[in-house]
C-alpha cells in the first residue's frame, strides 16, 4: 500500500448535501515524526484537527527475534531481549533468564537475588524517567527531555560500571550473572539515591503542578478499567486505569516477596494519572533500594555453582512486572541446546493497540500526549 | 515640492553637507529642491543599510545567545567547538543555510511558495524603522508609529498563511491555520496594550512615548502607572510572545505534533529567512516592550545625583540596547520553562481571560489618565 493511499477499512465520507457537512482527510503519522517514539506509522483520519479514527501500522523495524532465537543456543539469546524494548533493557534479560531457570530446575543464592532487584529497579527508574523527559518534551517543554535524561546518565554510569555496558547489559544469566557487582555499588546507588531524592522534587514542581500540563493531561486519553482489562494493558497503564495489578506483588518472582514497597494505583485512567502512577513508581523504587542496600548480603556466593546451557524438555513460561507492564517469556524446549520456540508477550503492543479508543474525537496534540504517556518502544511491539 | 526630512544625527550631518558639495557643481543646475532631494536619497540608503545592519547583524547573536540560554537552562554547555566558546558557530550554520540548494517539493504553488519567504521579512523589517534607539537615532519619527506598528504586524500571519498553504503538505497547512487563529486573535490584545500605552502617554509617537518616560525608574510606565502598567507589561509580555510565534505559544510550528509547521517543507535560503524573521520579530517586540515600558534609551536613574550622572555618561543606544537584550533574555527563559497549550487553550485564554482583563485595563488607564494624568 502506497503512503498516499488510504489504508483498507478508511472510508472519507464526503457528504455535501448533508447538514454536517463533514470534510475529513486522511494523514499519516510517522513513520518518521517527532512523537512517535520510534518507526511507528499512525493513520489518522481526521476531521479538522478532530481525529475520527486512527489506526496504528508496525513492523518496520522487524528483525524476526522469534524466529532467529530458534536457531541460537539459549544464552545467546539474552542480548537478544536487550534489543526488544531498549529502555528496560535488565528488566528483559531478567524475564528471559527466569523462564530458563524454570527449565533448567536452578535457583540463585541470595546475593545475586539482591543483585537482580536492584538492577530491577534502577532499570526501573531510568525508564520512568525517559518517560519524563518524554512527556515534557512532547508536551513542547524540551528542557525536561534533558533533564529527564541527565539522572538516566547516572544510572547508565552505575549499570556501565555492573555490567560492561550501558544500554544494551546481557547481564543476567541462569542461574547468576556474568559478574559480581564491584564493592563501589553500593556506595554509587546510595549516592545516586541522595542524589535523586533532590532532584526528584525539583521535577515534580516542574510538570506536576504546572497549570498547563494539568490542562493538557486532565481528563484528556481517559481509558476505562474494562477496557484496559480487554485490551491486555499492563504496568503502569493498566494501575492509572483504576486495576491493582501488579507482577511483583501478585505473582512474586526473585524476593520482592520479602520487600516493603505499595503499587501506585489511580482511577481516573487520563495522561495525568499515567504521568502521576509513574511518577510514584519511582518513589516506590527508590523504597525498594533503599531496603536493599540495607539487606545487602556482603558475604556469599554471587552465582550458582552449576553453569547449564540446555533446557530440561517442556514448555516454561515466566512473567515479569518491567517499567512498561507486564513481560512475559513462553520457552518450548526440546532435546538439543537450541530452543524449539521463544514466544515473548510484549506489554507495548497492547498499548498502541488501544490507542485508537482513546483518541477519537480528541486532537492531535492530544494524540502526542496520549502516546508519550503510553510510552511505547517500538523495537519491543515489533521485535 | 514636499521632501520628507529623517532626524538622525547623520540626517543633520548629511543636510549640512550635500548643499556644500553641491556648490562645486554648475550654478545652473544647482537647486534647493535638488539638494534635499539628494541628501533624503543619500539617507534613505544610509538608514536601510543602518537597520538591516541592526536586524540581520542581531539575527547571528541572538541564535548563538538562545543556544546557550538553552543549554545552560537545560545542564549543557551549547556549542564550545567552533571558536572561544563556540562564537563561530552561529556563522558556520549561516553559511552551511545558504550554500544549501534551493528545493521545492512535488505539487507546491511555487510562486507563492517562495514568496513567501520574502513577506515574512516585511513586517519585523518595517518595525524596527519605527523605533527610536537613540536621543536622534530614529529612522522614520513618525506621529502614527503605534497604529502603523500594529498595521504591519499583520504581515506576519500573512506570510506564514501562504507559506502554510503552498506546501501542499497537510502539517503545513494546520500549522498555518492554527498559526492564522492565533495570531490575529493575538493581535487583538496586542493592540489593546499598545492602546493603553497611547492612552497614558498620550501620544501615538513612538519618540514622544520615549521622552515621557525621561528621568528616573519610577517613571518608566511599568512602574510610573501603578500597577496597571506592570499588569499591562506582563500582558504585552505574553501577546507578543503569542504574536511571535515563540514557544510556549509555538503552535504554528509544534514540532512534536506537526513536525515543524508551516515550514515543514521549506529548507536552504528560504528557511534561514523565516528563521531570520523570527529572530528579528524577537528584537522588534522586545525593542516596542522597552520603548513603551522600560523609558526607551532612557538611562535607569534612581534618583540620586551622584549615580545618576554615571549612568548618564553612558550613551542612550547602549542603555536601550541593553534593555533590549534583557527583555530577549526573558523571552528565551520563558521559551525554555514552560510547555505548550494546546490550540483551543491557547484560544480561551485569548478570548476569555486576556481580551476582557484588557478591556478592564483600559478602563482603568482611562481612569488613571482623568484622575492623575
Amino acid at each position: 500500500m502506497s503512503m498516499t493511499q488510504l489504508p483498507p477499512g478508511f472510508k472519507i465520507i464526503r457528504d455535501e448535501n448533508s447538514e454536517a457537512y463533514s470534510d475529513e482527510f486522511f494523514v499519516n503519522m510517522g513513520p518518521q515524526h517527532p512523537s512517535t517514539h520510534g518507526a511507528l506509522r499512525l493513520a489518522i483520519r481526521m476531521d479538522g484537527e478532530t481525529i475520527v479514527e486512527l489506526v496504528p501500522h508496525h513492523g518496520y523495524i522487524h528483525r524476526g527475534m522469534e524466529k532467529q532465537a530458534e536457531s541460537m543456543s539459549y544464552l545467546q539469546y539474552i542480548p537478544m531481549s536487550d534489543r526488544q524494548d531498549y529502555l528496560t533493557a535488565i528488566q528483559n534479560n531478567l524475564g528471559v533468564v527466569l523462564a530458563y531457570e524454570k527449565g533448567m530446575n536452578i535457583g540463585v543464592p541470595l546475593r545475586q537475588e539482591y543483585i537482580r532487584v536492584m538492577l530491577q529497579e534502577l532499570g526501573r527508574i531510568a525508564s520512568h524517567l525517559v518517560f519524563f523527559g518524554c512527556f515534557g518534551g512532547d508536551l513542547g517543554g524540551q528542557t525536561c527531555l534533558l533533564f529527564g535524561f541527565k539522572e538516566r546518565e547516572m544510572i547508565h554510569d552505575i549499570l556501565e560500571e555492573v555490567t560492561g555496558s550501558r544500554l544494551t547489559t546481557n547481564f543476567f544469566r541462569p542461574g547468576g550473572s556474568r559478574f559480581d557487582v564491584p564493592d563501589t555499588f553500593i556506595p554509587r546507588v546510595k549516592a545516586f539515591l541522595e542524589h535523586l531524592e533532590s532532584t526528584m522534587k525539583d521535577y515534580e514542581r516542574f510538570l506536576s503542578k504546572n497549570v498547563i500540563v494539568r490542562e493538557r493531561s486532565i481528563g484528556i486519553g481517559v481509558l476505562s478499567k474494562e477496557d484496559a482489562i480487554a485490551y491486555g494493558c499492563s504496568g503502569p497503564v493498566l494501575r492509572a486505569s483504576g486495576v491493582n495489578f501488579d507482577v511483583r506483588k501478585n505473582n512474586p518472582y526473585s524476593i520482592y516477596s520479602q520487600l516493603e514497597f505499595d503499587v501506585p494505583v489511580a482511577y481516573n485512567g487520563d495522561c495525568y494519572d499515567r504521568y502521576n502512577v509513574r511518577i510514584a513508581e519511582i518513589h516506590e523504587s527508590m523504597r525498594i533500594l533503599r531496603q536493599c542496600i540495607d539487606k545487602f548480603p556482603t558475604e556469599g556466593p554471587w552465582r550458582s555453582k552449576e553453569k547449564p546451557v540446555k533446557l530440561n524438555p517442556g514448555r516454561y513460561y515466566s512473567e515479569i512486572e518491567t517499567a512498561k507492564g507486564l513481560y512475559g517469556t513462553y520457552v518450548v524446549a526440546a532435546s538439543g541446546d537450541k530452543p524449539y520456540r521463544i514466544h515473548t508477550r510484549g506489554p507495548s503492543f497492547p498499548h498502541i493497540g488501544v490507542l485508537n479508543k482513546m483518541v477519537q474525537g480528541l486532537t492531535v496534540s492530544d494524540l502526542v500526549t496520549i502516546m508519550a504517556t503510553l510510552d511505547p518502544v517500538i523495537p519491543e511491539i515489533d521485535r | 515640492m514636499f521632501v520628507p526630512s529623517i532626524t538622525n544625527p547623520v540626517g543633520d550631518f548629511v543636510r549640512e553637507w550635500v548643499p556644500k558639495l553641491a556648490e562645486y557643481l554648475p550654478a545652473s543646475i544647482q537647486s534647493d529642491t535638488l539638494n534635499s532631494i539628494v541628501a533624503f536619497l543619500i539617507n534613505a540608503v544610509i538608514c536601510v543599510i543602518a537597520v538591516c545592519l541592526v536586524n540581520i547583524g542581531s539575527a547571528p547573536i541572538l541564535i548563538y545567545m538562545e543556544r546557550k540560554v538553552c543549554a545552560h537552562v537545560q545542564c549543557r554547555l551549547g556549542p564550545m567547538r567552533l571558536g572561544w566558546h563556540g562564537t563561530i558557530q552561529t556563522i558556520a550554520d549561516v553559511l552551511k543555510m545558504l550554500f544549501k540548494e534551493v528545493y521545492a517539493p512535488a505539487g507546491v504553488d511555487k510562486f507563492v511558495f517562495f514568496l513567501a519567504p520574502l513577506v515574512v521579512l516585511i513586517a519585523p523589517f518595517m518595525v524596527a524603522a519605527l523605533i527610536p534607539f537613540g536621543e536622534n537615532l530614529v529612522v522614520a519619527d513618525i506621529d502614527m508609529g503605534i497604529p502603523l506598528i500594529i498595521a504591519i504586524n499583520g504581515f506576519g500571519v500573512l506570510a506564514i498563511l501562504l507559506g502554510g498553504w503552498s506546501s501542499n503538505n497537510k502539517y503545513s497547512l494546520l500549522g498555518a491555520l492554527r498559526s492564522g487563529a492565533q495570531m490575529i486573535s493575538y493581535e487583538i490584545s496586542f493592540a489593546l496594550v499598545l492602546l493603553f500605552v497611547v492612552m497614558v502617554a498620550g501620544s501615538t509617537n513612538l519618540m514622544a512615548i520615549t521622552q515621557t518616560q525621561s528621568g528616573t525608574v519610577f517613571d518608566w510606565w511599568i512602574f510610573k502607572a501603578p500597577v496597571l502598567g506592570f499588569i499591562a507589561f506582563i500582558m504585552f509580555f505574553i501577546t507578543s510572545t503569542a504574536e511571535m510565534n515563540r514557544a510556549p505559544f509555538d503552535i504554528a510550528e509544534a514540532e512534536q505534533e506537526l513536525t515543524g509547521g508551516y515550514h515543514t517543507e521549506y529548507n536552504g535560503t528560504p528557511f534561514a529567512m523565516f528563521y531570520l524573521a523570527e529572530y528579528i520579530a524577537l528584537v522588534t517586540n522586545s525593542s516596542l516592550a522597552v520603548t513603551c515600558f522600560l523609558g526607551g534609551f532612557h538611562a535607569p536613574c534612581i534618583g540620586i545625583a551622584a549615580v545618576d550622572g554615571i549612568l548618564t555618561m553612558v550613551p542612550g543606544v547602549v542603555w536601550f540596547f541593553a534593555k533590549v537584550f534583557f527583555m530577549i533574555w526573558c523571552y528565551m527563559m520563558v521559551r525554555w520553562t514552560f510547555v505548550r497549550p494546546r490550540v483551543d487553550q491557547l484560544m480561551s485564554f485569548e478570548w476569555k481571560f486576556l481580551l476582557p482583563l484588557n478591556l478592564l485595563l483600559l478602563v482603568a488607564g482611562a481612569a488613571y489618565v482623568a484622575l492623575v494624568g
